[in-house]
């Protein structure tokens, strides 16, 4: 077992690793850029080390940086937590070979899958529908065009090296599509340094259910059961559940099953997770396949009673999934809300600023993951994420209700959060019953006044 | 996790009319000038009068990085030993990396105490990943102080040397 590990993230995600390490009696060593200087969550880890500036790319973004104060601090093993550099199979490669392990999946499973355009030819290997679309990327606008007529619009355009909802374009007709293709491959060399883009049909009426996975370096995949992340707000996602209400337990278990053949046919060992869309008779699509630990993960760890970075650790450090698939339970009912610094009000312009006040919500089945807290001070160099809410309880009833009340105790001053919109959405109808799609959070923003 | 003790760089002076110093509001005032990128500020108010002036190029306001737990085992960059006794401006170490005073082993350091340097002058050599970066002073002067031993590892921001300019 590794007795050092350096954590290659910021915030919330970063006090959650170095949260895992002081429970496996692992130093946590943290990094920081200029931006996140005296923030408490690094009090908690074993050691800081500042990094850089505040802007991303010479500070979390930069592997040279990250990489040298992994030396100083001579670590086993670098935790890279979500977004920055999680997804970045250079990194892992340049971690090993400095005798680092990167706490992740090999970086054949990382090219593999991160690559959208392969992940779909792995899924049609294994039998998994994927969504109608260009088997490889863009050759030009002919070619969209094309290809739009076969599969029908709406269509919408996506970025080969993209994700996490950015760089994705809708279209229903020809004259948008062509302009979707040419400000798409724009946006993907800026945002990713690779223009490719493709396309796929664009499922209305959708739900989005995701498969939590977890393998180890012996071979052995597991599921982890699924989370409906149906609501989204421009391809962000909002809420999060597990089960899923949408879904009979005949598609769970083709889902799950579907999950586990994927990332076997990807040789994948860590945490990962495999992300579909279903449509409105519960025919799933691949949607794909994120290498990495997610935002989301805490309701899957509710539901399942599994520390999931815990075991993270474990399989990079070369341990066996000691559980077997039927030991996994799916116990009672998880919701996560994700608050943001933004204005609901006001477009959901990003709001940094101070908290001159933040109080969090707790007792029975209420969890809270954030770094903030009185008096911090949120820049506007990093995303407007401040804290996941997370409740759990025996069913469904019984999360909303607690979830409205954990809601109503969060209490923020000096920057404005999106806690009033999930306050609207959880105790909307169409939410309480379950029938939501992927455009309904945008058709109830719209509707109000 | 205790608040921040009193501000550490720049010289400041704020004065409440019954003697006490508003720590609060200074500390307020810093972060002001953090994020405008200000060099100096003057503030009078009916209570409370305050001048902040900024030590150094660089940046970040605070010179002295929060400390790291006491750890039994990572050779972590210590923190500096402490803000500059008098307002002199610091070279700080552009990355992460550890701290050579000199080209080798056996070779002579680049600087002392009491040296002259110029922009170009090479003052440290820092090692990352294996490739050794010659540091320059950037400004001219007197070398003042050291704060850091030959082979410590230092952090980005991290002050190296007090330069008293020219």
């Amino acid at each position: 077992m590794f007795s050092r590990i350096l954590v290659a993230n910021r915030g919330e995600i970063a006090l959650r690793v170095i949260r895992a390490c002081k429970e496996m009696g692992i130093e946590a060593v943290a990094v920081y850029s200029e931006a996140d200087r005296g923030a408490r969550y690094l009090d908690l880890a074993d050691a800081a080390i500042c990094i850089g500036p505040a802007a991303a790319a010479q500070s979390y973004l930069n592997i040279a940086r990250i990489i040298s104060a992994a030396e100083v601090a001579d670590v086993d093993a670098i935790h890279p937590g979500y977004g920055f550099l999680a997804e970045n199979a250079h990194f892992a490669e340049v971690c090993r070979s400095c005798n680092i392990e990167f706490i992740g999946p090999s970086v054949e499973a990382m090219n593999l899958l991160g690559d959208k355009v392969r992940a779909r030819d792995v899924a049609k290997r294994v039998k998994i529908y994927t969504i109608p679309g260009s088997s490889a990327a863009l050759e030009s606008e002919e070619d969209a065009l094309r290809l739009a007529h076969e599969i029908g619009y709406p269509v919408i355009v996506k970025a080969a090296a993209g994700g996490g909802g950015r760089g994705m374009r809708i279209a229903h007709n020809d004259i948008s599509l062509t302009q979707a293709v040419r400000q798409g491959r724009a946006e993907a060399e800026a945002a990713f340094k690779d223009g490719r883009v493709y396309l796929e049909k664009y499922l209305e009426g959708a739900r989005h259910v995701e498969v939590q996975i977890l393998g180890d370096r012996h071979g052995t995949v597991l599921h982890f059961w699924e989370r409906d992340c149906t609501l989204q707000r421009r391809h962000q996602k909002l809420v999060e559940e597990s089960p899923s209400p949408g879904i009979s337990p005949r598609t769970r278990e083709k889902l799950c099953d579907a999950a586990v053949r994927l990332a076997q046919a990807a040789g994948y060992y860590g945490a990962g997770t495999c992300e579909f869309l279903l449509d409105r008779h519960e025919t799933f699509y691949l949607l794909e396949v994120n290498a990495r630990i997610q935002v989301e993960h805490p309701v899957t760890e509710m539901v399942t009673g599994i520390d999931l970075v815990e075991w993270q650790i474990r399989v990079a450090a070369g341990e066996a999934l000691r559980m077997k698939q039927r030991d996994v339970p799916q116990n009672g009912h998880a919701i996560e809300c994700r608050i943001n610094a933004e204005d609901c009000s006001n477009g959901f312009r990003p709001c940094p600023g101070r908290l001159d006040k933040f109080r969090i919500p707790g007792g029975p089945g209420v969890r809270v993951d954030t770094h903030c807290y009185d008096g911090w001070t949120i820049g506007p160099q990093y995303d407007s994420m401040i804290a996941k809410v997370i409740v759990h309880r025996p069913n469904r009833r019984a999360a909303i209700a607690t979830m409205r009340r954990a809601l109503a105790e969060f209490q923020t001053e000096g920057v404005k959060t999106t806690v009033p919109l999930h306050q609207q959405i959880i105790a909307n109808p169409d939410f309480i019953s379950g029938k939501v799609d992927t455009g309904w959070v945008e058709r109830m923003l719209q509707k109000k006044p | 996790m205790g608040d921040r003790k009193q501000p550490e760089d720049g010289g400041g002076a704020g004065r409440t009319n019954s003697g006490r110093v508003d720590v609060e509001a200074i500390r307020q005032l810093l972060e002001l000038m953090s994020q405008h990128d200000l060099a100096e500020l003057e503030i009078e108010q009916e209570d409370l009068a305050v001048r902040l002036r900024k030590a150094g190029a660089a940046a970040a306001p605070a010179a002295v990085p929060p400390a790291p737990a006491q750890p039994a085992a990572p050779a972590v960059p210590e923190s500096g030993a402490g803000a500059p006794a008098e307002d002199l401006p610091t070279i700080k170490s552009p990355m992460v990396g550890t701290f050579y005073t000199a080209s080798g082993p056996d070779a002579e350091a680049f600087v002392e105490v009491g040296d002259q340097v110029t922009e170009e002058s090479v003052v440290c050599v820092i090692e990352a990943m294996k490739v050794f970066n010659e540091i320059r002073a950037e400004m001219s002067g007197t070398i003042e102080k050291i704060f850091v031993r030959n082979a410590q590892a230092v952090e980005f921001g991290q002050p190296l040397f007090a330069v008293r300019p020219d």
